[in-house]
């Protein structure tokens, strides 16, 4: 009995391991390495959303048509992708072109995976310093943004209006704050963001940390303290939902979306989401402590082009990125993912040409700083994790944040040594 | 990969002993053929379940010891030129500040989840022991639970605790309790995702308790009754006895699938606020996955270490069975 009822569920358990393995396998060492046929290139992005036969999809094909060959897409999700890109790497079946989340870029190129865009021969000299930082690494550059987005304060003009408040008003954190006040007086909540205990709650914090002058090299500086001390009051006196400790941005976005919320903080990519609202939206810049804008971080994909065993692949992949980086190119990307801000002024110009009302973000993102930039690169996500997990432990009590940011330097210090 | 091959490795030793006993009567011995022929013909019927178990079992498993002594960064795990550190990822781990809090997270969630899955899962077998109308359909019904994926019922979960919008709170509010931050408060964030894992483990409990019970015959709990037990007395003199074979196998299988618990926690609130909700294979899994940069050696660790703890487990339950049979 006993044993007849465990061997079919362990049967089935190794079944379905064994096939997650074939998976695993066959992904890896079907994305011909250098000896492929030299007809087909291969491309990876993290789009799952942008199926075959989408515009993105057909974008991607002809880019390829154009340079004479064809290109085979994968989609994978955000965080499998850096994760794949290293196993492929290790089997010496890398992709020719991949799609890469910024702050992932330093980590492949550490790993020397990434050719250096001299090695391909591409021009970045058009690409905003501030933008392409996040691609460089001791005086290398190891790619090119395709766009970049950033984040700002979305408002619901119909909350803020019932409670007086103009937003334009908001220009420092004590009008913010003073703000949070009327409207919560009014009865509507405040404001919602993401403190969900993964990278999405560090690049939320960012804004407020490095508005407050604080750096990431000294996660306990009294400006640091300041701004987690911000958020912490905020959500202590019920501005802000209890939920920020576990949102995610999606989850802050349909909280807005519910039109109880005066404030959210959320990105570019929200723009058209927004438009569609049941109710009249409206975006401002996030303030600094004592006013101005605040640094937001930049977010947005990088194009790089892994190393191959064959150099002769390299042509073709240097015409596929360049039909992609065009100034035309950009607009086009800008377009096809709601609003992705192009990296070159000659790009954001002809964006802000067709679309006037987007010059906020244009601007914002010419503020925005890369999260690996000040030369961070490899112990950003060891520096991150660490602040995400102060912020964490602030905002639900375990500590102050005082000591969740000695707490995060500490950590920090031991494994960076 | 670590959490899939901590998996791996605990079931190993289930799956080599039903192996050992099945090639034997596939390959009878022939007198006319040599000693040596007869050798080659067993090996040849084991062949494909030892390459199995070598390429699906082995292997991860010494890749996992191969990842956790050797400090594999990232560049060394493309080029594969890692340095041996011999067990000083393990001395990192243990001395981690972290290690206490996510032993004894793991001791609750796994301990609490059991417990209370056990007895409900058997409360419920003995329920529908008694056939009635419509038993089936809710018996059936049970094992919902069970068939929806992961991130359904996770995502569900974490919703109906929600601070502020979840259904929890709001039927408790009509009772006039005040908002429970379920999720975001270090005091009950453990306590939601066990509850979660609970409500995920009775149908397992229930479906090999209730095939369990099936075994004990009528017959005793006839007698039994013309001697005056109630069903009280039937269940702790006839019922739980007879059941503890079963019980065991129940409780160790529970222990194994729980200990390795990483994709409710994930989802409900990924190890946090803060680490209050980190338990060893959430810990392992966050080490690899979790961050912009993969740790694969710590994780690999954390993973053996898990392992460790079900192979004692099993072991003990080996031991408890000899015992018994003795």
């Amino acid at each position: 009995m006993i044993s007849s009822t465990r061997k079919p569920a362990l049967a089935a358990a190794a079944g379905l391991l064994s096939i997650g393995l074939l998976a695993g396998c066959s992904g890896g060492s079907t994305d011909g390495g250098g000896e492929a046929a030299s007809g087909t290139y291969t491309w990876w992005d993290p789009y799952p959303q942008h199926e075959s036969g989408s515009d993105w999809a057909n974008r991607v094909e002809a880019c390829g048509t154009e340079a004479g060959v064809e290109i085979q897409r994968t989609a994978y999700d955000t965080t499998a992708l850096t994760n794949q890109a290293l196993l492929a790497a290790q089997e010496g079946s890398s992709p020719d072109v991949i799609l890469l989340d910024n702050p992932a870029v330093s980590t492949l190129a550490e790993a020397g995976i990434l050719s250096t865009v001299d090695e391909l021969g591409l021009d970045v000299s058009e690409v905003d310093e501030n933008l392409l930082a996040a691609g460089q690494l001791e005086g290398d550059t190891f790619g090119i943004p395709i766009g970049a987005n950033t984040l700002a304060l979305y408002y619901n003009t119909a909350v803020l209006e019932a409670a007086g408040v103009d937003p334009a008003s908001v220009t420092d954190w004590a009008s913010l704050t003073a703000a949070l006040e009327a409207i919560d007086a009014s009865g509507a909540r405040g404001i919602t963001f993401a403190g969900i205990g993964t990278e999405e709650g560090s690049f939320q914090f960012l804004p407020w940390f490095w508005g407050a002058g604080a750096d990431l090299d000294e996660l306990d500086s009294p400006e640091a303290v300041a701004a987690l001390t911000l958020w912490k009051d905020w959500v202590d006196r019920g501005l802000a939902p209890n939920t920020v400790i576990n949102n995610s941005q999606n989850t802050t976005w349909e909280e807005f979306l519910t039109g109880d919320f005066g404030f959210v903080e959320n990105g570019t990519w929200q723009v058209n989401s927004a438009a569609e609202a049941g109710f009249e939206t409206g975006y401002v810049e996030i303030p600094a402590e004592s006013g101005g804008v605040a640094p937001a971080p930049t977010g947005g994909e990088f194009i790089v082009a892994p190393v191959q065993d064959d150099d002769a692949r390299y042509d073709v992949t240097r015409e596929i990125v360049e039909c992609m980086t065009t100034p035309e190119g950009f607009v086009e990307t800008a377009n096809t993912f709601a609003y992705y801000v192009p990296p070159t002024e000659e790009g954001q110009e002809a964006l802000v040409e067709e679309r006037p009302d987007l010059e906020t973000w244009v601007s914002a993102v010419r503020e925005a700083k890369g999260r690996t930039s000040d030369d961070l690169g490899t112990d950003y996500p060891v520096v991150s994790e660490a602040l995400w997990t102060a912020v964490q432990r602030a905002l639900s009590g375990i500590a102050s944040p005082q000591e969740a940011l000695e707490a995060a330097q500490d950590q920090v210090e031991s494994e960076l040594g | 990969m670590t959490t899939t091959l901590a998996d791996a490795g605990t079931r190993r030793g289930d799956r080599a002993g039903a192996g050992d006993g099945s090639p034997a009567p596939a390959g009878p011995p022939r007198r006319r053929r040599g000693p040596n022929g007869t050798q080659w013909a067993a090996v040849g019927f084991a062949a494909p379940l030892l390459t199995y178990l070598a390429v699906f079992y082995a292997y991860p498993l010494l890749r996992n010891l191969d990842l956790s002594t050797h400090d594999y960064t990232i560049r060394a795990f493309v080029t594969g030129d890692a340095e041996f550190v011999g067990l000083d990822n393990y001395v990192d781990v243990v001395s981690s500040p972290l290690f206490g809090t996510a032993l004894a997270n793991t001791a609750i969630f796994t301990l609490g989840s059991i417990a209370v899955q056990f007895t409900l899962g058997l409360a419920l077998a003995v329920f529908f022991r008694s056939s009635f109308r419509l038993s089936g359909l809710l018996r059936a019904l049970f094992l919902v639970p069970w068939l929806l994926p992961l991130i359904v019922s996770a995502s569900t979960w974490s919703w109906m605790l929600n601070s502020e919008n979840g259904i929890v709170n709001s039927v408790l509010g009509a009772f006039g309790v005040g908002q429970v931050n379920w999720l975001t408060s270090p005091d009950t964030a453990l306590l939601s995702v066990t509850i979660a894992n609970i409500w995920l483990g009775i149908p397992f409990n229930l479906v090999i308790l209730y095939s369990g019970l099936q075994n004990i015959p009528d017959e005793v709990y006839e007698a039994s009754s013309l001697d005056g037990a109630g069903p009280w007395r039937q269940f702790w003199s006839i019922t739980f006895p007879l059941l503890r074979p079963v019980s065991a196998i129940t409780l160790l299988l529970g222990l194994i699938y729980t200990l390795k618990v990483v994709d409710v926690i994930w989802i409900m609130t990924t190890g946090g606020p803060g680490d209050a909700t980190t338990t060893l294979a959430v810990w392992s899994y966050s080490e690899a996955f979790g961050t912009g940069r993969p740790d694969f050696s710590p994780a690999a660790a954390v993973g053996n270490v898990l392992i460790l703890i079900a192979l004692v487990c099993g072991l003990l339950h080996i031991q408890l069975q000899r015992r018994q049979e003795a």
